[in-house]
């Protein structure tokens, strides 16, 4: 059986290609295209991806509409059912305001747009996601967004750092993250939600293949299972 | 019927925005702005038959991110 990985396209997604390039490249399987319209999942997926972009101009709140499009009804189901979901950028705000993930990503502290390669240090290495790293491995990887400030009240921060659910941090402050954090997972474990962009940084043509990793650790795990 | 409801940030969130109108108000001197805090205004036209806690159920299910944001719903006429 060969690997059966979706990207999800918004209206306003731009990030979708090169996330279905980074499935391809390292599952060597082709990635199903989803529209935002569609209600329903291809079958037997093995990995649900929510890309960067702009989706719906980040109308109301960036992620807002998104996360009530129709098709998010059926990620939210696969995710409750255990299939992996990696939200990037506008796929984590989606998360956030689709309940999957806590928290909400606000304006950047300096309200500037950010978008430079940034310095990460892996705090959970023995997730899905993120078994390919060693935990305190620094990494780089290229951010791009205005909307990344994580914000989460102290309880819930304590909650994520305790259930080990912080799953990358950056190295120095980026945008006013609450404990600098870049990217958290579910309680489950097979929804991660991260504003640096791994599909950008998978291999050193691309300046860093530091993402590749993430990919691969993930592909090698479900193909194996 | 018309509804307005005004979305806010939560005490203690901090404003970025805010922040920067604050300084932008000082950069054109204007003196004694204590704090700015930047909201949305949301305007709805409903049919009379729309019930308060459908109105809330908008808010809670759309119009606020309850994580970050209050909101304050107020009929302002017909």
């Amino acid at each position: 059986m060969s690997f059966r990985g979706a990207v999800i396209t918004f209206p306003g997604s731009n990030c979708d290609r090169d996330m279905a390039v980074a499935l391809e490249r390292v599952s060597g399987a082709p990635a199903l295209r989803v529209w935002h319209r569609d209600a329903d999942l291809p079958e037997r997926l093995d990995f649900i991806a929510l890309p960067g972009g702009f989706s719906y101009g980040d109308y109301l709140r960036s992620g807002a509409m998104a996360a009530r499009s129709p098709i998010m009804q059926a990620v939210i189901a696969a995710a409750g059912r255990g299939v992996p979901v990696l939200g990037v950028c506008n796929g984590f705000q989606v998360l956030t305001e689709a309940g999957l993930l806590p928290g909400a990503l606000m304006r950047n502290a300096s309200q500037h747009f950010i978008c430079r390669t940034v310095a990460l240090t892996v705090e959970n290495s023995q997730s899905l996601f993120t078994a390919g790293y060693e935990a305190g491995q620094e990494i780089h990887i290229p951010v791009a967004h205005h909307d990344g400030n994580y914000f989460a009240d102290s309880a819930t921060l304590d909650r994520l750092e305790g259930e080990g659910r912080v799953a990358f941090r950056y190295a120095e402050p980026v945008n006013g993250s609450a404990r600098n954090i870049a990217g958290v997972l579910n309680e489950a474990g097979n929804v991660l939600g991260m504003m640096p962009h791994p599909e950008r940084a998978i291999e050193s043509a691309l300046g860093s293949s530091d993402g590749r990793a993430l990919f691969e650790s993930a592909i090698k795990a479900l193909m194996a299972a | 019927m018309k509804i307005q409801v005004q979305v806010s940030l939560k005490p203690g969130v901090l404003d970025p925005q805010g922040r920067a109108i604050h300084h932008a108000l000082e950069g054109l001197g204007f003196a004694g702005v204590n704090d700015v805090r930047a909201g949305r205004l949301i305007e709805l036209d409903v049919a009379d038959d729309v019930g308060d806690d459908q109105l809330e159920e908008m808010c809670r299910k759309l119009l606020a991110n309850m994580v970050i944001e209050n909101y304050r719903i107020e009929k302002v006429g017909k």
